[in-house]
């Protein structure tokens, strides 16, 4: 076979090795970005990702490869990554409060000052350069010795004979009452002095203060100079022996704790436990009621003596071609108590007005019957085509034995209907596992379950609950919990679609 | 088997002849039911629209006493879809068809690549490729949101048109999601165009990036459409990632902005919002009934729409 991959035109090779160029360039540059934030793990991956994608584009041997480079790469960001992700978070405090590197909250702690009662006071002179805007300031000691002072250059002594001059190189002497319009400008100054910060307190003084803190790697404390107490790191959280603790704690490993949260705290395994059954009967109940409506309506079109078949079909298609987020907004409006059509059509037919938010019952009741009316068309396709899939001779065979249709029905199409749609009915558990979109615009789980802890609601399921502990409500975001009842919801869909697979033997037949 | 003697058939078709008037009346009873049950089923199907197209129409803007049939009917409502510069609908709209669109058109290319090369080359570690894909793909990214999250705000810092609250990152993560299950079935598709093509192709001189092109493309079209398609109508239904991504109104696709825009406001915003349903939803809707001959062959190997 006469292949041409082998000789290629100029221009081939010219356009793949200004690509390769341009991929390098900007795998060059990140890896400088990635080392100057500290990131090396992150730098080496990206370095060794990007020989291979040199070695793919270069050797002719992995020319099958190339085609599924991008894609690949793709899938490993935004599917793999976060997943190991989402183990290694699980595993840390990661939450509001614990945000910040450990590095981060000692250079941040070690920004801190604090005036001791000793502390000395200067009298202050401020000079301004006209074009820069950029002060010093000349102090005066107790004993009237001057210095100057600036951000920049730290202090240092200043040689005054008599009155303080007008000018000192290209700053200004500003008197006092235009001291008073720099005022916030000079207290914003932080002039280091040694380990001492001065720093402008009023119109009057400059006090000179002390760093709060010091740390000492090699023991891994912290020093409270002003009470000389010691802080250990605890949990990614510096505390005193007296249980004292520094805000604020920074993100580090903490082994199974989250997980045994959910198990021991009381306040987060009541809500979790609720949380979890509730996804387990809302999946499978949303699954049971539309293959239930979606089976009858199947039967009913299957009829080929019913008229306007093609009308009623495409009809009953419409909730499932309305944007899922949609259609759950109307239904809300529409299940509104006191204007709602829905309660205006059972208070004149039935005296009831149910209060479909604030109610958890009734919540669960409105968001399953949202879902029967979004989820039955799917079911009614799919049984619709298993139906025809059933060979009609055995309904021949069945009539001539006189089997009634309701017998027919149960020994014959329901069984080989289960059949041919059960791994459908399970991908629907599994839809309906996490369906977010429903759950959190109906009630955004509400409403709230009494007395737990973490922001969970009676109609929340685990993706939503993730989600709220994650990035809602008012009580701080709290990504390792998140990500480890994230963890289980995986688990959960592995096990889920391992059964599946099992039953369909699906990995089997990969050629 | 048991055969029925001649006599017994006989004897079967009589009665059956003799049932035929008595079955045609019953039958006609029958059929009535089954009309008046589907017409039960499809008022039960088609029950929230009416309402919503006589609240978009109706001057009130409130929940409070509709009618099915509007009073004093304007077109008010879709007027402020387009001048309410608190609520920029049109931009919504038209983030969600660029983000949707971009996605659909990235995922389909990416796709036919990693499917022609699964489908017309062997190599080693190519059954493993796809079992991994398989896999992978079963687990959907968007449970790992808050991975995902982290993983944009520290893109950001670097590229802010692909960090949080930005639709480049948002679209990102919507093709890395659907990538995996859209090569199996796109891969299906290849495996059954005829590999004599290629080879009679490469005889005459193609390459095969030509073989690509050329051949497998053209004829793989209704398979490009469908994926196309049913990729740009899940990610314009997408509500979670969209929701933890996208902080600033500028930026928001239609699902975030309306939800947003509704919640708490049922009694004030009614007819804006349901002039906006309409518009949000009639498009999808067409779209939905362009593909659904060829979703209904693609739900038997698992295809749920969000």
């Amino acid at each position: 076979m006469a292949e041409r991959t082998n000789n290629l035109t100029l221009k081939d090779i010219a356009l793949r090795m200004l690509g390769l160029g341009v991929i390098d360039a900007v795998a060059l540059w990140f890896t400088y970005v990635l080392l100057r934030d500290g990131l090396a793990v992150v730098a080496i991956v990206l370095v060794v990702v990007t020989i291979l994608i040199n070695w793919v584009f270069l050797s002719d041997k992995l020319y099958p490869v190339r085609w599924l480079t991008p894609g690949l790469l793709l899938m490993l960001l935004m599917v793999v990554y976060p997943l190991i992700f989402t183990i290694y978070v699980s595993l840390t405090n990661y939450s509001d409060g614990h945000i910040l590197t450990k590095e981060q909250v000692i250079a941040q702690l070690q920004g801190r000052y604090y005036q001791p009662k000793d502390a000395t006071s200067y009298k202050w002179t401020a000079y301004r350069n006209p074009s820069s805007g950029k002060f010093i300031v000349v102090l005066q000691d107790p004993q009237g010795k001057y210095y100057t002072a600036s951000e920049e250059e730290g202090v240092k002594p200043l040689n005054v004979s008599g009155e303080l001059p007008d000018k000192i190189g290209d700053y200004e002497k500003v008197d006092r009452i235009q001291s008073l319009k720099y005022l916030g400008d000079l207290e914003k100054l932080n002039i280091k002095s040694g380990d001492n910060l001065i720093r402008v307190s009023s119109l009057d003084t400059a006090k000179e203060s002390r760093r709060q803190y010091t740390f000492d790697p090699s023991t891994d404390k912290l020093t409270d100079t002003e009470t000389n107490t010691v802080y250990t790191p605890v949990r990614g959280t510096f505390t005193a022996p007296n249980g004292k603790t520094l805000d604020p704690g920074f993100a580090t490993l903490v082994g199974l704790d989250n997980f045994l949260r959910i198990i021991n705290d009381n306040n987060i395994k009541a809500p979790f436990f609720a949380v979890f059954v509730w996804t387990f009967v809302f999946a499978a109940l949303s699954v049971l009621l539309t293959f239930a409506l979606g089976l009858a309506v199947a039967l009913l079109l299957n009829d080929k003596d019913l008229p306007f078949r093609g009308l009623f079909r495409s009809i009953a298609i419409i909730p499932y071609a309305i944007p899922a987020f949609i259609s759950a907004l109307i239904w809300v409006g529409l299940l509104n108590p006191l204007y709602g059509q829905v309660n205006g059509m059972l208070r004149s037919l039935f005296g009831i007005s149910p209060d479909w938010f604030s109610d958890g019952t009734w919540a669960k009741a409105g968001i399953l019957l949202i879902n029967t009316w979004l989820g039955f068309p799917y079911m009614m396709l799919l049984c619709l085509g298993a139906l025809q899939a059933i060979p009609t001779d055995m309904y021949e065979a069945a009539n001539i034995d006189g089997a009634p249709a309701w017998v027919q029905f149960r020994s014959l199409t329901l069984p080989l209907l289960l059949v041919s749609v059960a791994p459908l009915l399970i991908g629907s558990f599994a839809f309906n596992f996490n369906n977010f979109t429903l759950i959190d615009i109906y009630a955004q789980g509400g409403p709230p379950i009494a007395g737990a802890s973490t922001p969970a609601g009676q109609t929340d399921i685990l993706i939503s609950y993730t989600y709220r502990l994650a990035f809602g409500g008012g009580q701080g975001a709290d990504y390792g919990l998140a990500s480890a009842i994230a963890l289980f919801i995986f688990t959960m869909v592995a096990l889920i679609t391992s059964f599946n697979f099992r039953y369909t033997r699906q990995l089997e037949e990969v050629t | 088997m048991y055969e029925a003697s001649p006599a017994a058939q006989a004897a079967t078709a009589g009665k059956a002849h003799a049932r035929t008037r008595s079955l045609s009346t019953q039958r006609r009873i029958n059929v009535t039911i089954k009309l008046i049950l589907a017409i039960v089923l499809m008022l039960f199907a088609l029950y929230p629209i009416p309402w919503i197209i006589s609240a978009s129409l109706s001057p009130s803007n409130t929940l409070v006493n509709q009618s099915i049939i509007p009073v004093g009917a304007t077109l008010e409502n879709y007027q402020k879809l387009f001048n309410d510069p608190q609520h920029p609908w049109l931009l919504w709209i038209r983030n969600s068809v660029i983000v949707s669109g971009v996605t659909a058109i990235i995922t389909v290319a990416l796709t036919s690549f990693a499917a022609y090369s699964f489908s017309r080359f062997r190599y080693r570690g190519r059954r493993t490729g796809l079992l991994s894909i398989l896999l992978i793909q079963l687990f959907p990214n968007t449970l790992a949101i808050t991975a995902l999250f982290l993983l944009l705000k520290q893109i950001g810092s670097w590229i802010p048109p692909l960090g949080l609250n930005s639709l480049g990152g948002l679209t990102l993560i919507y093709i890395g999601g659907v990538l995996g299950f859209n090569t199996w079935l796109m891969k299906g598709f290849f495996d059954s165009i005829p590999r004599e093509l290629d080879e009679a192709a490469i005889i005459d001189g193609a390459t095969r990036f030509e073989v690509f092109t050329k051949i497998i493309l053209p004829l793989a079209r209704p398979i490009l459409a469908v994926i196309g398609l049913l990729t740009f109508i899940a990610t314009y239904g997408d509500f979670l990632v969209s929701r933890v991504i996208l902080k600033s109104s500028d930026n928001f696709t239609l699902a975030v902005g309306m939800s947003l825009f509704i919640r708490e406001q049922y009694n004030k915003q009614w007819g804006v919002f349901s002039a906006a349903a309409l518009v949000g939803a009639v498009p999808i809707v067409i779209l939905f009934f362009l593909v659904q001959k060829q979703l209904v062959s693609g739900l038997s190997s698992g295809a749920v729409k969000g």
